[in-house]
């Protein structure tokens, strides 16, 4: 444990052998392909079928009528049609499946498919959604009563929405069971949430429902709802053949959920010295068509909504809205992303008002073990946000500016040879609930075998748990190894033929599954000890097996009026330290280097670690400058790589980390989750120093060139 | 759709005659993209990856004959000298690994607006050479974008070469793309001096890439070739530069940044050239 | 081998094309739609999925192989382009099990997290060094700008390749 112990499936993934669900195959196997709506809202008057049926080669065209059971799935609330009934209600929303023997005629036999609609008015603007009050949830929180302070500062900031992005697109293979249900192979973040919704709409028991974990490119949020996974199951079942579906980067697009775009209206008031006094926002988060994880966003969004910082009068009101927008639900950081920009940006107006530096503003106001949330929950494990700042602050700061144009804004598109460029450095600190929030039953599961393989002591690891590239099949061997003495691991393959281990979300498994295969490890060893014979002899008599739920501390829901109570279970700590250049005339900005501080409680695998900081600091560098959905009229215009920009190498900088373990008594090994907080912070860093360079309040991300240079 | 596969210039001439419907395609970069996304749908693809004497270049009484599969990275690594503001876009094009089967002929097939050699090859005054079982004609740069994915190639042609005279003074191409690497221009830009002539080339912000004529004339006058830029003309020339163009708001940028940007990289490759040109005096 | 991995012909076929493709140093004779990319034949065909399908336009280099000793976008190549010259994917890489020097160094330095962009990192890593073009890490940023990490690996992918230019030989 602590070491940078390598990746168990890196061999695999650099020879390319490691099978993603996109790779899987079956000989006869056909290919399934999905008809979307155009439209962001209309009635649909009728659906013929007829002529896609009649082309050479299709097996099955399926309608919301072939839905064998419930019509409905969802992960917090069952309202997301599995195949649309009589309307839709966004752009891009499942109406018909077909099955062909090959994927380009399943493609065109699903254009061949008649759909009339009735187009109605889409509602895409959410604040018309508030004003009508399409609410998915509104949580307010209130505490203290004063209101006023020498010191009163105002913005209203705005998020653009993001996607995943993940590399390896949606894609699955089903496959009929003798038994009349149906195998499923999956790239997924959470099993058994998806078998509880597959299963009751195909009107099966969860048992006939089997679902393996395939390959995962990439997931971030994005597989935590369903996509293709009831779809190609209906048309295995229907066909009884195996049925794969891959989706295309443009349909990628339109098959998950993606991050709230969020208006914020942020009012702090502070004394002369810098101290808050109270802080008042308004949030509005757009949860688009249906429900998805809106609720939990929401949640976090209101319950982290002032940041890390000591504040005795809160009054927030966050709200999720029902729009014609494309639906909106997890990504890394999770509601938290959003709101962190916003108090980010008004702590700096803060400093501003007061004359204190952005470092200065924030440790005056920072929380520490004690403090109070403005939920009201005390932070009682280590939070030292001021040491972190304090450390951020004394990294040596990079170079002045370089005339290489591969180190200039703009690149090799030389549009500087320096004319125009100036430095900025900003500042971002972020707060992230660990694991599953507001009273929800969060667990893992996990078995643990020991038995003699070829005369030697082995391990087998089994859980749920989905890889989806963090690493915590290292993460899981580890711990088995160390528990256990014992250098022979194996994590098995993920499935659903042992109890669930609850989402790849929320920063959580390291948490929450590391601690199941502790605990089951623990359980095995006491087995052992009890029985006093060295290991070999006792395994002689058999392998010696434990199984094990592992709970974290309980949590509690928010009080639905005043936002009271302790909803999380453990938080995390990130600042970081942005260093940009920016040419101030074109609005172009190159991120020099990006620096962090966080804290991890106890550092498990170093190596895997700074990479969920690098990776989750990259995706915040996209936010802040360059990844946005632009949806008009609930259309969404730019579902490419060409135009839904991410970050490259030339974008991402250099880092310097620092890492604290100030360990967490409640968490397995004192392990603090790691991979969102870094996510939150370092977007507001970036805009601060883009601010910082400019001399511009651009309050919305990411900052598009034209915020800069035509403001 | 059917494959054609010449393997010599002659052969493809012929195929291109009979099948006039028949889609040219060199390194894929752009013709493909259309076919995996099910766009365009060619009823028949002309493979002129094998006809080998497209892949050459040659230089001519101040001119560079580049042969129409010459690939962006070999104009980089062999031409950079010749044509330093087609070299400079040619960096910009996608990624090296687009560069290794991307061409400047292929960039002219498709004539997109925003095709990053549209720009140097407007301001040095290139001439498309385009050829059929008819014969060959030299189609000025100007006279061959007609409109936004079109261009001046009668059915039966295909371009045999472009022809770009060698650099006589500084040149320079500027982009701007919303992340470092790997991105279609927001708009772009490319100045070429030729003795005491500056040519220009608008990308990204018209139906078809343009010349910027009123730029280029106010330069002739209002230059004190001897003595320092003069900041005025600088500015002014960016906003005739601006003038000339006629963008439109569309996902990757607005008209009004579109327009702002040009007058800025205008100034600037200005400045830039100018100072060369002091250096070199 | 391969025609027995495909399931039908599609509906819109208008012309099927031969051609031998030499993929790792073995010759494959396939009957194709004339459409057919060399991604597809590769990964359909051929059931060599190492190489990755993302964004089906060359807008995030996953999908790229070498092609006559060239990195190439396997997506906007067509395997019709491809008859008489000599393929490599990442599962030609390895030598007798023996991974590349490159596999080793992206495994040692974590240059990856899911691992659905490494093949095509990998790839494009190889002909960096062939190419020359490794010399500092302002150029491998620069040469590897056409594949994207999604992870966010990139600090980890510009050890691994620095580490495999310094030990290798490769490059200046």
């Amino acid at each position: 444990m602590g070491a940078s112990v390598l990746r168990p499936d890196g061999a695999l993934k650099v020879s390319g052998e490691f099978a993603y669900s996109s790779d899987l195959w079956l000989d006869g196997m056909l290919w399934g392909a999905t008809l979307r709506s155009p439209h962001p809202s209309a009635w649909i008057r009728s659906i013929d079928i007829g002529p896609a049926l009649a082309m050479p080669g299709v097996y099955a065209v399926l309608t919301h009528e072939d839905v064998p059971g419930e019509k409905f799935y969802g992960l917090e609330n069952k309202d997301q049609p599995v195949l649309a009934i009589d309307q839709v209600r966004y752009q891009g929303e499942p109406v018909a499946l077909v099955a062909a023997d090959h994927p380009e005629t399943a493609r065109r036999a699903a254009d061949a498919i008649v759909v009339t609609y009735g187009e109605r008015e889409a509602v895409t603007d959410p604040r018309v959604a508030l004003e009508r009050r399409m609410l998915v949830r509104h949580q307010p929180v209130r505490v203290g009563s004063t209101f006023s302070a020498d010191v009163v500062v105002t913005g209203e900031y705005e998020v653009g929405m993001q996607d995943q992005a993940f590399l390896g697109p949606e894609s699955g293979l089903a496959v009929p069971a003798e038994d009349g249900g149906v195998d499923l192979y999956i790239a997924t973040q959470w099993l058994h949430v998806d078998q509880g919704q597959v299963a009751p709409c195909l009107g099966l028991p969860p048992e006939k429902v089997r679902l393996t974990l395939a390959g995962v490119g990439g997931a971030f949020g994005a597989r935590e709802d369903l996509s293709m996974q009831i779809h190609a199951s209906m048309l295995a079942l229907r066909t009884g053949k195996p049925v794969k579906m891959v989706y295309g980067r443009e349909e990628s697009f339109f098959g998950h959920v993606h991050r709230h775009p969020a208006w914020m209206r942020y009012e702090h008031g502070a004394t002369l010295d810098g101290r808050l006094v109270y802080v008042k926002a308004e949030i509005l988060l757009d949860g688009g068509a249906y429900t998805s994880s809106s609720p939990a966003v929401v949640g976090n969004a209101a319950s982290l909504g002032v940041g890390p910082y000591e504040v005795d009068n809160v009054h927030i009101d966050a709200y999720g809205t029902f729009t014609n927008n494309p639906p909106c639900g997890a990504m890394r950081g999770f509601g938290a992303v959003q709101a962190c920009y916003a108090y980010e940006s008004q702590m700096d107006r803060l400093a501003a008002a007061c004359g204190l530096t952005p470092v200065e503003i924030r440790i005056r106001n920072a929380v520490s073990q004690g403090s109070r949330l403005a939920t009201g929950q005390v932070v009682d494990t280590p939070a030292p946000l001021a040491e972190m700042l304090r450390d951020l602050d004394a990294m040596p700061l990079p170079e002045s500016v370089s005339r290489d144009l591969r180190d200039l804004p703009g690149g090799v598109g030389q549009t500087t040879h320096g004319d125009g460029v100036r430095r900025g450095v900003g500042y971002g600190v972020g707060i992230k609930n660990i694991c599953f929030s507001e009273g929800f039953d969060d667990y893992s599961t996990a078995r643990v075998r020991v038995e003699l393989l070829g005369g030697e002591p082995h391990v087998l690891v089994h859980t749920a748990a989905a890889e989806v590239g963090q690493g915590l099949v290292i993460i899981q061997a580890q711990i088995a190894r160390t528990e256990l003495g014992i250098d022979h691991v194996t994590v098995a393959p993920a499935d659903t033929q042992v109890g669930s281990s609850g989402s790849s979300s929320a920063s959580r498994q390291s948490y929450v599954t590391g601690g199941a295969v502790k605990t089951a490890c623990e359980a095995v060893r006491e087995r052992i000890e009890k029985d006093g014979r060295p290991l070999e002899v006792i395994l002689q008599d058999g392998p010696i097996e434990e199984t094990r739920e592992y709970r974290h501390r309980r949590t509690f829901p928010m009080d639905p009026v005043t936002g009271q109570g302790d909803s999380h279970t453990q938080l995390a700590l990130c600042v970081h330290r942005a260093v940009v250049d920016v040419d101030v005339e074109l609005g172009l900005v190159k991120v020099v280097e990006l620096a962090a501080v966080q804290d991890v409680g106890k550092i498990l695998n170093p190596l895997a670690l700074e990479g969920q900081i690098h990776g989750g600091t990259a995706q915040g560098l996209g936010l802040a400058l360059m990844e946005e959905i632009q949806v008009r009229d609930g259309k969404v215009l730019n579902p490419s790589f060409t135009d839904y920009l991410i970050p490259t190498i030339l974008d991402m900088p250099p880092m310097q980390l620092k890492i604290l373990e100030n360990p967490d008594p409640n968490a397995p090994y004192g392990l603090r989750g790691a991979g969102e907080p870094p996510t939150l912070s370092s977007t507001p860093a970036i805009a601060a120093a883009v601010r910082n360079a400019t001399g511009l309040p651009l309050s919305r991300v990411p900052i598009r060139p034209q915020d800069i240079a035509l403001a | 759709m059917d494959f054609l596969r010449p393997l010599t210039w002659a052969e493809a001439l012929e195929m291109k005659a009979e099948r006039p419907d028949a889609t040219p395609i060199q390194g894929g970069t752009d013709v493909m993209v259309e076919i995996n996304l099910d766009k365009g749908r060619p009823t028949a693809l002309l493979d002129l990856a094998a006809v080998a004497e497209l892949a050459e270049w040659t230089r001519d009484n101040g001119t560079v004959r580049l042969g129409a599969g010459v690939s962006y990275t070999r104009l980089i690594a062999e031409l950079a000298g010749d044509l330093p503001g087609l070299a400079q876009a040619s960096r910009t094009v996608g990624s090296p690994q687009i560069r290794n089967r991307g061409t400047v002929a292929g960039n002219l097939g498709a004539a997109s607006p925003a095709g990053d050699s549209h720009p140097p090859l407007l301001a040095t005054g290139a001439e498309v050479e385009a050829e059929s079982v008819r014969g060959s004609r030299m189609i000025a740069i100007t006279d061959f974008y007609r409109g936004v994915k079109r261009n001046a190639l009668e059915p039966d042609e295909l371009i045999r070469a472009v022809r770009i005279p060698v650099a006589t003074g500084p040149q320079y191409f500027s982009k701007i793309g919303t992340r470092n690497a790997m991105v279609i221009a927001v708009s772009s830009f490319a100045i070429a001096f030729d003795g005491r002539r500056v040519g220009t080339g608008i990308g990204s912000a018209a139906p078809t890439p343009r010349r910027a004529p009123e730029a280029e004339a106010f330069l002739e006058s209002a230059l004190d070739w001897s003595g320092p830029l003069d900041a005025d003309v600088a500015r002014r020339f960016g906003e005739l530069v601006r003038d000339a163009a006629a963008p439109i708001d569309d996902v990757r940028g607005t008209r009004d940044y579109r327009l702002h940007s040009l007058a800025v990289m205008a100034r600037r490759t200005l400045t830039w050239a100018w100072e060369d040109h002091l250096r070199c005096a | 081998m391969a025609d027995d991995m495909t399931g039908g012909v599609p509906v819109a076929t208008v012309a099927r094309v031969g051609v031998t493709l030499t993929v790792n140093g073995a010759d494959y004779r396939l009957d194709l739609d004339s459409r057919v990319t060399l991604l597809d034949a590769l990964r359909d065909r051929l059931g060599m999925t190492g190489t990755k399908k993302g964004c089906d336009q060359g807008a995030c280099g996953a999908c790229t192989v070498m092609v006559d000793g060239k990195r190439v976008l396997s997506c906007l190549t067509l395997a019709a382009q491809c008859e008489g010259k000599d393929v490599t994917t990442i599962e030609g890489l390895a030598a007798d099990g023996v991974l590349h020097a490159m596999q080793e160094a992206f495994v040692r330095h974590d240059a990856f997290q899911c691992g659905y962009c490494t093949s095509g990192q990998i790839m494009s890593a190889v002909c960096l060094l062939a190419e020359g073009r490794a010399g500092s890490d302002d150029a491998i940023r620069q040469f590897m700008s056409g594949n994207l990490c999604r992870c966010g690996a990139y600090g980890n992918i510009v050890a691994a390749i620095r580490e495999v230019r310094d030990a290798g030989g490769h490059d200046a």
